[in-house]
């Protein structure tokens, strides 16, 4: 459907509510690069809230084990946050490169 | 974690026996989890849905910010349609952990391929209606989506939690934008009333069609993905809303509303459900005008969507 | 972990209302009832006193001309709600939008406590605070904000570098009227600092990705920036009012941060690899530009509908 058009990077967000706490997974937004998805993290998921320390890395970057894991159904997606291999459709070869 | 680890080569029927004993201990199901196709199929449309609401839904109430009557006013109402555009963000999310993605999604939603709750059709035809669809339209969406905060799907589950919070907030603004106006002029008091007989039988029709036409409820219900029947919860909002309209000194439009002794709850008259199927059928009197708004947003957006994708990769490659 | 991502015990589910207004601040949107400095009267609390020596006129069409920038610049970022090319920035346009609308509540309410003679006069009994007599019931020809704010929304590179120019500009006179004699101005800049940075730095990502992005978002890029070029001389003009207050130590002479600001662009445009644009300035009318009240013919529009239900119930509760 969307041959044309590819979806931009997909980042996953952490937050630490709080000093004493661990970083806590809250969601996922699209951004263009790290800094952007910082930007936005800060809007979508804090309001830029100044206490607050952010991580974002992008989905891709993200190795995950699961319970299913020794399935060797789901293997060619074993090492994915997410096990749908279509997920992981962003485009290396755009024209500008 | 009680879970029994799969064996190499487990079976379907392995895997869908462990699957219904997670949702059968009101465990989570996860995003790298096993799910039965119908489970994963059904959750993409409900959370889509859920999601498309909130973006079309930032139409109706955003008709009205660059005419809000007070700073104070436009601030409040920009930051609960600024909330929508985040609960729509949050859903999406949810939705791309089970492997499809926003684009596809808004792509199937351009295409008339998945729906978005209905009441959104109806249009916004003046500012007390900002205040309406907080009270009774907000109202009933945290009917329908304080249960799925407890939703068999992990990701979902927990997207709700977030939402039903600030639609709370949403919904005490409304009712305190009518309350105030209640307080005001003539003119404004026949204005909220006015709006209150336009959104109350829409509002009702947000839970859905009666349990004996709603063919879906059943299985959703056993997978956990949906935790009360649509008329459960309509009786529930109506129950709420009763002494909220006394309070606020408006009359809701319905004949036949009475406290039944007996049951305990408030007898009510059904909306018009041909009206309803028409506007699920695109027919409303707002469907092509919200489609239009969103398409036209989608296709002026794509050179911007493009530059960041192009950029992100050039960046990569400058990074290798 | 529960106290701040809160996953309330299932029974409390059952009721619609119980447990949801929280008041865990820092996730987004749950914890006040109203966005900070949205509240009834924006003042309360703050020290109003007019400093020694300062002309209250003076003061209080200062804090109209920083005002009226805001209020008209947030109104054009708001129009691009559900707008947007995808939800992330339809969220940071709104964000922006609000931030400029805090400053302008403030600074309309400054105004109007300076000095009652700038407010327009309500029928008897209108319950209508100041900052809303300014901004609801005022002619195009009262406001004074320059006329970059008030250009009819053009696409997302218009937006993108209207915001870069705007922010850049008025980051510059804010880092300066933290200063200012006057305690209400010295509040509002220094909260405003961090906002504005935040604008920049959304608008320079921007302007950096766009330029670099595609050959379309380039192109759209420079078309943007030749449209709004002409514009940026008058963000440095010194208007009297605004000599004036720099003269009292409550405002800031614009001209005295152009080199900040210019050395602020001239790094935003070498990131992007984008050549400084050399279209001349616009003139204005028989010499008057925006600060003077003299504006193009979209803000007569934009304010017709901005006021039009405000003034339809002057006597109204809202």
């Amino acid at each position: 459907m969307s041959t044309v058009e590819k979806e931009w990077p997909l980042y996953e967000v952490f937050v630490r509510g709080k000093r004493g706490l661990n970083h806590v997974h809250v969601g996922s937004l699209h951004a263009a690069d790290d800094r952007m998805a910082l930007l936005h993290a800060r809007d979508v998921y804090t309001r830029r809230n100044e206490g607050v320390s952010i991580w974002v890395v992008r989905a891709d970057a993200i190795a995950a084990s699961s319970p299913d894991e020794k399935d060797p159904m789901f293997a060619p997606s074993g090492d994915k946050v997410y096990r749908h291999p279509t997920f992981y459709d962003i485009p290396d070869n755009v024209p500008h490169m | 974690m009680t879970l029994t680890e799969t064996a190499p080569g487990a079976s379907e029927a392995d895997l869908e026996r462990q699957f219904e004993a997670t949702i059968a201990r009101h465990d989570r199901i996860e995003p790298r989890d096993w799910m039965p196709e119908g489970y994963r199929r059904t959750l993409v449309r409900q959370i889509a849905q859920h999601a498309h609401s909130e973006i079309i839904g930032m139409q109706p109430e955003g008709n009205w910010i660059t005419r809000a009557p007070s700073l104070r006013r436009k601030a409040i109402l920009l930051a609960k349609v600024q909330d929508e555009a985040g609960h729509g963000l949050y859903l999406y999310s949810a939705a791309e952990t089970l492997g499809v993605s926003r684009l596809e999604l808004t792509e199937l939603l351009l295409a008339g391929r998945q729906k978005y709750s209905s009441i959104f059709n109806y249009p916004t035809l003046s500012y007390a209606d900002v205040g309406t669809i907080g009270w009774l339209v907000d109202g009933a969406a945290i009917c329908n989506q304080v249960p799925l905060c407890r939703t068999s799907y992990g990701p979902y589950g927990r997207a709700m939690i977030r939402v039903c919070k600030e639609e709370s907030f949403h919904q005490r603004q409304g009712y305190e934008l009518l309350a105030t106006m209640m307080r005001g002029t003539d003119e404004q008091r026949a204005m909220v009333q006015e709006s209150v007989n336009r959104f109350w039988w829409p509002a009702l029709m947000m839970f859905g069609p009666p349990d004996a036409d709603s063919p879906n409820t059943a299985q959703s219900m056993a997978w956990g993905i949906k935790r009360n029947t649509n008329d459960e919860l309509r009786q529930k909002f109506v129950d709420m809303s009763v002494p909220q309209a006394e309070a606020l000194g408006v009359t809701l439009p319905d004949p036949e509303l009475r406290w039944n002794e007996e049951r305990g709850h408030h007898d009510f008259g059904q909306p018009d459900w041909e009206e309803f199927m028409e506007g699920v059928k695109g027919n409303g009197p707002c469907n092509a005008q919200r489609m239009a708004h969103r398409r036209r947003a989608h296709e002026e957006g794509a050179w911007v969507r493009e530059a960041a994708t192009a950029y992100a990769a050039k960046q990569r490659g400058a990074a290798s | 972990m529960d106290d701040h991502v809160h996953t309330t015990p299932e029974d409390e589910h059952d009721s619609a209302y119980s447990g949801l207004l929280v008041n865990d601040a820092h996730w987004a949107f749950g914890a006040a009832p109203v966005p900070d400095g949205h509240g009834e009267d924006p003042l309360a609390g703050v020290d109003t006193t007019i400093p020694d020596g300062v002309d209250a006129a003076t003061l209080a069409t200062y804090a109209l001309m920083l005002g009226d920038d805001a209020l008209v610049m947030s109104h054009r970022l708001s129009e691009w709600t559900s707008n947007a090319p995808d939800l992330e920035d339809d969220i940071a346009l709104s964000n922006i939008s609000l931030d400029l609308l805090g400053q302008a509540r403030l600074l309309l309410a400054r105004a109007a406590k300076a000095d009652a003679s700038v407010v327009p006069v309500l029928p008897e009994g209108s319950p209508v605070p100041p900052e809303d007599a300014l901004a609801f019931f005022r002619e195009a020809q009262d406001f004074r904000n320059v006329r970059l704010a008030e250009l009819v929304n053009g696409d997302f590179a218009e937006a993108t570098v209207r915001v870069l120019l705007f922010s850049t500009w008025r980051l510059a006179i804010f880092e300066r009227l933290r200063a200012s004699r006057d305690h209400v101005l010295a509040a509002v800049a220094a909260k405003g600092v961090k906002e504005l940075a935040y604008h920049r730095d959304y608008s320079a990502r921007w302007f950096v990705t766009l330029a670099q992005g595609t050959d379309e978002s380039r192109r759209r890029l420079l078309a943007a920036l030749d449209l709004l070029w002409p514009l940026w001389p008058e963000l440095f003009d010194t208007h009297a009012f605004e000599a004036a207050a720099a003269a009292a130590g409550v405002g800031v002479d614009p001209t005295s941060v152009r080199e900040a600001a210019e050395g602020v662009l001239e790094q935003v445009l070498a990131a992007a690899d984008v050549p400084r644009p050399e279209a001349p300035r616009r003139v204005g009318v028989l010499g008057r530009t925006g600060r003077d009240g003299m504006h193009g013919e979209p803000l007569g529009r934009m304010l017709a509908e901005m006021q039009s239900v405000a003034r339809a119930h002057p006597l109204g509760q809202w």
